[in-house]
């Protein structure tokens, strides 16, 4: 396998939702979200309910990889920081370690600057639980749910 | 690269639908959003041109049932056939679990099957990949078209690691989900196996 496995575990997804939580309330945001860089949903926060996140976590991710493929033609390391700006609303990318990216989509009732200033922070901590996260995958005693799982549970799984 | 949620209980795979421009790979994932209940399916994203030809990817979530408690969501991506989007192909492929490549059956295709199949190694290995090491399968589409090339000749150019391969005819939806089925399962089984290694 060229990438090791994603496995969150409650511990750290709970640091993960107290960050996006958090930036949420410091940022004045909408929503924030944490994408994998392959486009899975991690987290999210805010107001979540009105917005497709399966879709707008794979689109992120697809956009990151995008302007990563950009970034590679002009012997750029990479393009860490993206701001889209609409009529009504604003995204702020955000890639995290180069692993996994944070979304943050606000209005008129903040500014660029303090979404800006809290994503730094919020930053420095997410680097912090996804080494974690990505140590932990490697560990070979970690437990796969997967370990369990029997031959006759796929099987069931594609009886119609 | 498979994700796993032990907070919500989610499987989250990658499958990419990969094949040569026009071989019916959008066909493919529009069948099974038709076709698929809709609690079980998300949006299906197509980010196509005018004329719609897939620019960068199509994306269909699809949850197919429950695992030892964990629900088990395959992401379905097609990548653009045409020779030029090469780019935008590659980083599709991140993070890939499983792959379905779709041929043309028309014998007017068969060189540009064996383009997309090599493009497909190429581009595997360059993100540290082996097609052969990956759960994959073939989907011989296109089979109600007037002038195709018989199967055996298909599966001889195409299909030399002998995985699973399927007759289709994605506009009606013939071999379409045996084809899903298929590589789903061995996305599974190739994750079961990791964890017991």
């Amino acid at each position: 396998m060229a990438s090791p496995q994603m496995v969150m575990y409650e511990e750290e997804f709970a640091q993960v939702q107290a960050v996006t939580d958090r930036l949420v309330q410091d940022a004045n945001a909408r929503v924030v979200f944490v994408v994998d860089k392959n486009g899975q949903l991690i987290a999210g926060s805010g107001d979540t309910a009105d917005i497709d996140t399966t879709s707008l976590a794979s689109l992120a991710a697809g956009n990151i990889a995008a302007t990563g493929g950009i970034a590679q033609l002009l012997r750029e390391q990479e393009f860490a920081t993206q701001y889209h700006e609409g009529v009504r609303q604003n995204v702020h990318i955000q890639v995290v370690s180069g692993r996994v990216i944070l979304v943050v989509i606000f209005d008129n009732r903040t500014s660029l600057g303090l979404v800006r200033l809290r994503v730094k922070r919020a930053n420095e901590q997410l680097v912090r639980i996804f080494e974690m996260v990505m140590a932990k995958a490697q560990d070979p005693f970690q437990a796969s749910p997967f370990a369990e799982i029997t031959d006759d549970d796929i099987d069931n799984l594609f009886n119609d | 690269m498979s994700f796993i949620n032990y907070l919500s209980r989610e499987i989250n795979c990658k499958i990419v639908y990969y094949g040569p421009g026009l071989c019916g790979k959008t066909t493919n994932l529009q069948y099974i959003y038709n076709r698929t209940n809709p609690d079980a399916k998300g949006k299906m994203i197509s980010l196509a041109t005018e004329t719609e030809r897939t620019l960068f990817f199509d994306f269909l979530p699809l949850e197919i049932g429950e695992i030892r408690g964990f629900k088990t969501r395959f992401h379905l991506y097609t990548v653009p056939g045409q020779v030029f989007y090469d780019a935008s192909r590659k980083l599709i492929l991140k993070g890939v679990d499983g792959v379905v490549f779709v041929a043309d059956s028309q014998m007017l295709r068969a060189e540009a099957n064996t383009e997309s199949m090599d493009n497909l190694r190429t581009n595997l290995a360059e993100q540290g990949y082996n097609l052969d090491a990956l759960p994959y399968v073939i989907q011989y589409n296109k089979r109600d078209m007037p002038a195709v090339s018989p199967v055996e000749e298909l599966r001889e150019m195409l299909n030399t690691g002998n995985v699973p391969d399927f007759s289709a005819v994605a506009t009606t939806g013939e071999g379409v989900f045996e084809t899903l089925k298929s590589v789903a399962k061995l996305v599974l089984t190739e994750l079961k196996r990791g964890a017991a290694r």
